[in-house]
C-alpha cells in the first residue's frame, strides 16, 4: 500500500502522521500518559471513522486506536515493507481432457484474500490467483481469466454492459461457457442486458457473485464460482443465467433465468429468486440437474451463430409511482429529452390520476411509457379497473409479467435500435428471450418465496 | 509420582478467564443471551474454507479438516436466533452494555482503557463460529490484581463473542447449536507469572470474585471457562483451553507440569539409547495377513468392514510408548491422539501393552519377525482403511520424532480427571484482521467518568460491610465474599437486612450440604429463592423449614415457594397451639422431668422440634418449654 497520503486518515490524525513522516505500514511506537504502544500503522476504516485516532496493529494481532491528543511521543521505528501480495503460484498447466471455461471479472470480490498486515482485501484476478484461492477449479476446467474492470456493481453503467457483452461474445468462440464474476447489487440488470445483447447463444453465459466476501472462511463465493464453472461446461442449455446459492445451505447452487431473476434480500446467500418463471436447474455434488423440460430452453450447440447487439440507449428512466406523486418527475424527464420511461406502478399496474396529464404529454412527444408492477410477482393487467383503462388509452404499454428491471433494460436495448413508437410497442410486448411468459403458474410464487 | 518442586522445574503459568455476561442482548445483535434445551426448529449446512494470508499460509489443521470434507450443521430457533448468528446478515453495532461492563472491570483492575476500541476478526474455522472467525476486541491493557498479597499483572481485558455449542459429531458432520453464539464474554488475561497450582487457582478465584461483585455475569456450569498456559524450563508453552470447573484448575496445572517433565525425561532416555530422528520412517506396513484369525474384537470388526491392519516400527522406543506421562495416560496415548486427529482412526495398539486386548504373544512375535523389529523397538498397530491408517501412522511417526526433540507446541483440551488430550497444533501468530462491518467505538472520558461513579465495592469493602452492617461472623462473611451466589445474597439482604445471617447460612452451608447429597439446588429459579426469604420475613414459616423447602423446590423446579408451603404442611402454628403441644409432651414425659429437673429441657426440645419443625421458631419453643418444665416441676 505505497501511498503518499496515509490511507483513510483525515484532519488531525493525518497531520500528526505527516508531521512524523509516518506512512501506512511503518512500525512506530506511541507513548501516552499511561501506556506505550508499539505496532504497525494500518489504514483507517473508511466507514464510521473520525479524524481523532491513529490505529496501530500490535504484535498480538489486535488493533488499537490511540487518540491524537493523548500522544506524548511518537517514534518512527522502521519503514514499512511494502508487501506485494504474492501467492505461491500454482503452476498453471493446461490439463488435457479438461474443458476450457472463461472467467471474466467485472468487480466484486468473488475471489480475494486478506493482507493480514494491514487488513486490506485484495482481489484475486488472474487465473493463477483463482487456482490458488479456489484450487478445486483446476480439477474442473482449464480457466481462461480476463479482467474487464474492477467496479462495484452499483457503479456499472449500460456502457459496461456493452463491454461485457462484446468480451463475452469473443470468449464464447473458444470456451465451453463464460462465467462473469459480478457484484450482486445489479447482477440482475446485467443478466437481463446480456440476455438481450447476446441472442442465439451457442453456449451458456453464467453470472455469479457472493453475498459474503471471499476473504471470509464462510464465504459463499467459492461454491458459487465452482457451480458457475460446472454449469459453463456441463449445462445442456445455451442461456444467460445467474448462479447463486439456492438456500442458506452450502449444498446447492440455483440457476436462474437471466431475464427473470431479482435480488430480493439484502444479505442472505439465497438473495436471488426467479420471478414469474421456473428455476432452470441447480448444481449439486458437481453436477447440473435441470428442473424444467428439455423444451423450455435453448440447447447448447457450438455451431450456432451468435447475434451480438450490445447497444443500449441510456436516456431511459425507471420511476416508482407513490401515493401523492405528481406529474413533475415525468414532466422533468420529458423536458430533459428522455427517450423512454418505465413506470413501476401499484397493484395490477396503476398510477395516480395526478400523473395522467404528464402521461398525455409523453404520448404527444412519442415517448414510450411501459407499465410494470411494484408487487414484483404477478402480471400487469390494466383492463380490470378504470385507472388502468385510462392509462392504456394514453398509450401506456403493459410489460405483462416482466419484472421492472428487465423492462427497463429491454426498453434501453430496443430504443438503441428504433425510436418508432409503434415498433417499440410491438417489440416490448413480444417475448424475445424468455422475459415474458404466457401462463402464470401457482408454484412460481409459492415455491420461489419459500412459502 | 513424586511431588513436584515447582520452583526447581521453572513452571510459569498464566490464565485467561472467560466469563459470560448477563447482558440483555448478544454482542452484535439483539437476540437474547439464552441457552435452550428444547428441540431446535430448523438446521442449515455449511462448510468453512481456510483462507490464505499473503504468505500463502493456511492453518494446517483447518485445511486438513476442510479437505476431509467436514460439514457443519447449525441448529436454530426462529424466535431467539436471527440472521446475524446464521451469518446471513452483517453484525449490528457492538453492544454498549458489554463494553460498559468490560470498562468497569478494567477500572476495578487498574487497567488502562484504550482510546478507541477496534473490532477484530480472529480466524477460527473449526465450525464453532458460522462466520469462520470470532469477533474480538481489546478494551484495556495492563493493570494488576492482588491475590493474597501476590501481585498478578494483567495483560489485557477484552470482550468477545462466545462460540456455538457443539452438540454432537457424526462422522464428518458436526452439529452446533447457535443459542450460545454471540453471547458476550469478558476475557481477562494475566501475565505468565504464577508458579504453583494453588496460585493459579487463587488467581482464578480472585478474578471470578471481581466479576461477581458487579452482579452482571451469568452463573452456572459453562458460563466461566479458563484457558491455562503452562510451561516448564526446557518444555513448551502449552495452552489448555476450556477448563470449566474451578476445582480442576490445580489438577490440570499439576498434570501438565508432570507431563512436560515426563516427556523431557523420555527424550533424554531415547537420546541415551542413541535413537535418531532419521531412523523413524513414516512407513506403514500392511500386516493384515498376520491378523486374519486374530481374536481381537477391534481387528475382527475392522476386517469385517473389509479394512486392514497396518503397522509402524518405532526403533528404540520399546518401553517408552508405555511410559506414563500423566495418570492413566502414556506416551502411547499421545501417539493415539495424533492418530485419531490426523487419521480419523478409533485408536491404536502398541507393543508395550501387548499381548493384550485379544492379541496373542504368538501374533506379536510373528509381527516382530515380519517387520524385522528388534526387542528395543516398539511397534504401533492400527486397524482401519488403508488411507486412514497411513495418515494415522504418518502422524504417529511425526509425533515420535518430536519426542526426540522436546515437548511439541500444542493446544490441549481437559479431560474430566484433569489430564489433557491433544486438540490441535498451536496456531502461529494469531491471524487477525479488522471487522470492517462494525465501526470502531471511541471510549470517551465522559463515559469512563460515568462508569467510575457507579463502580461496585471491591470484595474487601464488601467484607467489611457484611461484618459490620449485617453482623456476619468473620468466617461467614469470608465465605460469602467468595460465594458464587454473592449477588443473590446481596439482592435478598437489601430487602431483609435482619435475615442476613440466616440467608448467608442457607445460601452457603445448607446449600453445599444439599449439593453434596445430590440435591439439584442449582436448578431452583432465583426468584423462588428470593421469594422464600420474603415469606420467611413475613413469618409464613420458621427458618428451620428452609432446608426442607430447598429440597422440595429442587425437586419441583417449575413450582413456587407457596406451593411448597402448602405441600409440606408448613405454616406457623399459633402460640396457643404450640403451648398445647409442649404441655402434652412435657406431661407425657413427667417422669423424666421429675428425675432431671431443668436438664430435661434438652432432650424434650428434640421431641417438640420433631413435632413442630418448620412451623415454629426454635427460640420461642425453647422459651415456652422452659416455662412448661418449670410449671411441671412445681406441680
Amino acid at each position: 500500500m505505497p501511498s503518499e497520503e496515509p490511507a483513510g486518515y483525515l484532519g488531525k490524525a493525518q497531520k500528526t502522521l505527516e508531521k512524523a513522516k509516518v506512512q501506512i505500514g511503518d512500525r512506530i511506537s506511541i507513548q501516552t500518559l499511561d501506556n506505550t504502544f508499539e505496532g504497525i500503522v494500518i489504514p483507517r476504516a473508511e466507514i464510521g471513522a473520525d479524524d481523532q485516532h491513529i490505529v496501530l496493529k500490535l504484535d498480538s494481532g489486535y488493533n488499537v486506536g490511540i487518540h491524537v491528543d493523548r500522544i506524548q511521543q511518537l517514534k518512527h521505528l522502521q519503514s514499512g515493507k511494502i508487501i506485494e501480495p504474492e501467492l505461491p503460484a500454482v503452476p498453471r498447466k493446461t490439463k488435457k481432457g479438461l474443458p476450457w471455461v472463461s472467467i471474466l471479472s467485472t468487480g466484486g470480490t468473488i475471489a480475494s484474500r486478506v493482507d493480514y498486515h494491514t487488513g486490506a482485501v485484495n482481489p484475486a484476478l488472474s487465473a493463477d490467483d483463482l487456482y490458488t484461492v479456489v484450487p478445486e477449479l483446476g480439477d474442473l476446467a482449464n480457466i481462461r481469466a480476463d479482467v474487464l474492470f474492477s467496479e462495484f456493481s452499483e457503479n456499472l453503467t449500460p456502457n459496461h454492459w456493452t463491454t461485457i457483452a462484446k468480451q463475452t461474445a469473443k470468449h464464447l468462440e473458444e470456451s465451453e461457457g463464460v462465467v462473469i464474476a459480478h457484484g450482486t447489487d445489479t447482477m440482475g440488470y446485467t443478466a437481463a442486458a446480456l440476455s438481450f445483447a447476446l441472442q442465439n447463444l451457442p453456449r451458456p453465459v453464467i453470472l455469479t457473485g457472493s453475498q459474503r466476501s471471499s476473504d471470509r472462511p464462510s464465504s459463499d463465493a467459492a461454491l458459487n464460482l465452482m457451480g458457475a464453472v460446472i454449469t459453463a461446461y456441463q449445462a445442456p442449455f445455451a442461456e444467460v443465467v445467474v448462479a447463486m446459492h439456492r438456500s442458506p445451505d452450502d449444498t446447492k447452487i440455483a440457476l436462474h433465468p437471466g431475464t427473470q431473476v431479482r435480488k430480493c434480500h439484502t444479505s442472505r446467500r439465497d438473495a436471488f429468486l426467479t420471478i414469474n418463471a421456473d428455476l432452470l436447474g441447480e448444481v449439486s455434488d458437481g453436477k447440473v440437474h435441470m428442473l424444467v423440460d428439455d423444451s423450455a430452453y435453448r440447447h447448447r450447440n457450438s455451431k450456432r451463430k451468435l447475434t451480438l447487439q450490445p447497444e443500449f440507449d441510456t436516456k431511459v428512466a425507471l420511476l416508482k409511482t407513490t401515493p401523492g406523486m405528481t406529474g413533475d418527475l415525468i414532466d422533468s424527464l420529458i423536458d430533459r429529452g428522455y427517450h423512454g420511461i418505465v413506470l413501476e406502478g401499484t397493484g395490477l399496474g396503476h398510477a395516480p390520476a395526478s400523473l395522467l396529464k404528464a402521461i398525455e404529454r409523453t404520448q404527444e412527444e412519442q415517448i414510450p411509457i411501459i407499465m410494470t408492477s411494484q408487487c414484483i410477482w404477478g402480471r400487469v393487467q390494466m383492463r380490470v379497473y378504470r385507472t388502468g383503462v385510462e392509462l392504456v388509452q394514453r398509450g401506456v404499454i403493459s410489460a405483462e409479467d416482466m419484472i421492472a428491471e428487465t423492462a427497463y433494460v429491454k426498453l434501453m436495448w430496443i430504443l438503441a435500435q428504433t425510436r418508432d413508437i409503434n415498433e417499440v410497442q410491438t417489440r416490448m410486448r413480444a417475448n424475445l428471450v424468455g422475459e415474458i411468459t404466457e401462463c402464470s403458474k401457482r408454484s412460481q410464487y409459492e415455491e420461489m418465496s419459500h412459502l | 509420582m513424586t511431588k513436584i518442586d515447582y520452583e526447581k522445574v521453572g513452571a510459569l503459568i498464566g490464565i485467561e478467564v472467560h466469563q459470560q455476561l448477563d447482558t440483555r442482548t448478544k454482542l452484535f445483535c439483539s437476540c437474547p443471551t439464552k441457552i435452550r434445551e428444547d428441540d431446535p426448529e430448523f438446521t442449515f449446512i455449511r462448510r468453512l474454507r481456510p483462507t490464505q494470508s499473503e504468505l500463502g499460509e493456511v492453518d494446517p489443521a483447518a485445511l486438513f479438516e476442510f479437505q476431509r470434507g467436514r460439514v457443519h450443521i447449525y441448529e436454530n430457533y426462529d424466535d431467539s436466533i436471527c440472521l446475524v448468528e446464521q451469518d446471513e446478515e452483517p453484525p449490528h453495532l457492538l453492544d454498549e452494555e458489554a463494553v460498559d461492563f468490560a470498562l468497569e472491570i478494567s477500572l476495578l483492575m487498574n487497567s488502562q482503557p484504550v482510546d478507541e476500541i477496534q473490532i477484530m476478526r480472529k480466524l477460527v474455522i473449526d465450525g464453532s463460529n458460522t462466520t469462520g472467525f470470532q469477533r474480538s476486541v481489546v478494551v484495556a491493557f495492563g493493570g494488576s490484581i492482588d491475590v493474597n498479597g501476590f501481585t498478578v499483572p494483567i495483560q489485557t481485558i477484552g470482550v468477545e463473542e462466545d462460540a456455538a455449542r457443539k452438540i454432537r459429531e457424526n462422522g464428518s458432520q458436526t452439529y452446533w447449536r447457535l443459542d450460545r453464539l454471540g453471547i458476550p464474554l469478558i476475557e481477562v488475561a494475566t501475565a505468565p507469572v504464577m508458579k504453583t497450582p494453588q496460585q493459579v487457582l487463587d488467581t482464578a478465584l480472585r478474578i471470578g470474585q471481581i466479576f461477581r461483585v458487579t452482579g452482571k455475569v451469568k452463573r452456572g456450569l459453562g458460563t466461566i471457562r479458563q484457558d491455562i498456559n503452562v510451561s516448564v524450563k526446557g518444555g513448551a508453552i502449552i495452552e489448555i483451553k476450556g477448563v470449566q470447573k474451578l476445582n480442576l484448575i490445580g489438577q490440570v496445572v499439576e498434570y501438565e507440569v508432570q507431563r512436560q517433565l515426563q516427556l523431557l525425561k523420555i527424550r533424554d532416555e531415547l537420546k541415551e539409547r542413541g535413537v535418531r530422528s532419521g531412523q523413524i520412517k513414516s512407513m506403514a506396513h500392511d500386516v493384515t495377513s498376520l491378523f486374519e484369525k486374530s481374536s481381537s474384537k477391534v481387528i475382527q470388526s475392522a476386517l469385517k468392514r473389509k479394512e486392514g491392519v497396518y503397522a509402524l516400527v518405532l526403533p528404540g522406543f520399546a518401553g517408552m510408548v508405555g511410559r506414563e506421562v500423566q495418570p492413566g495416560r502414556r506416551l502411547g496415548s499421545e501417539l493415539a491422539d495424533y492418530a485419531k486427529f490426523w487419521g480419523g482412526v478409533q485408536g491404536l495398539f502398541h507393543t508395550d501393552e501387548l499381548p493384550n486386548y485379544g492379541i496373542t504373544s504368538v501374533e506379536v512375535t510373528a509381527l516382530q519377525k515380519y517387520l524385522k523389529a528388534q526387542d528395543v523397538d516398539a511397534i504401533i498397530i492400527v486397524a482401519a482403511t488403508e488411507t486412514a491408517s497411513k495418515e494415522a501412522l504418518k502422524a504417529v511417526a511425526d509425533r515420535a520424532r518430536q519426542a526426540l526433540k522436546c515437548v511439541p507446541d500444542e493446544t490441549r483440551g481437559p479431560l474430566i480427571d484433569g489430564t489433557t488430550r491433544y486438540s490441535r497444533p498451536r496456531p502461529g501468530a494469531a491471524r487477525m484482521y479488522p471487522e470492517t462491518d462494525v465501526a470502531p467505538v471511541a471510549v470517551t472520558q465522559e463515559r469512563l467518568e460515568r462508569i467510575r461513579q457507579g463502580l461496585p465495592e471491591l470484595p474487601e469493602e464488601k467484607l467489611q460491610k457484611f461484618r459490620e452492617e449485617y453482623h456476619l461472623s468473620d468466617e461467614l462473611a469470608g465465605i460469602m465474599i467468595r460465594s458464587l451466589r454473592i449477588d443473590l445474597f446481596e439482592h435478598i439482604i437489601t430487602q431483609h437486612p435482619e435475615l442476613a445471617v440466616t440467608v448467608a447460612a442457607a445460601l452457603e452451608s445448607t446449600w453445599r450440604n444439599l449439593e453434596r447429597e445430590g440435591v439439584d439446588v442449582e436448578g431452583i429459579p432465583e426468584e423462588q429463592i428470593a421469594l422464600l426469604f420474603d415469606r420467611l420475613a413475613a413469618d409464613q414459616f420458621a427458618k428451620e423449614a428452609i432446608e426442607e423447602l430447598l429440597i422440595w423446590l429442587a425437586q419441583h423446579p417449575e413450582k413456587t415457594v407457596d406451593d411448597a408451603v402448602v405441600d409440606l404442611g408448613l405454616g406457623v402454628i399459633s402460640h396457643s397451639e404450640l403451648k398445647g403441644i409442649i404441655d402434652q409432651i412435657v406431661k407425657a414425659n413427667a417422669a423424666m422431668v421429675a428425675e432431671r429437673g431443668e436438664r430435661a429441657v434438652g432432650p424434650l426440645m428434640g421431641l417438640v422440634m420433631k413435632e413442630v419443625r418448620g412451623r415454629a421458631d426454635g427460640k420461642l419453643v425453647n422459651k415456652l418449654l422452659q416455662d412448661a418444665v418449670k410449671t411441671q416441676m412445681k406441680s
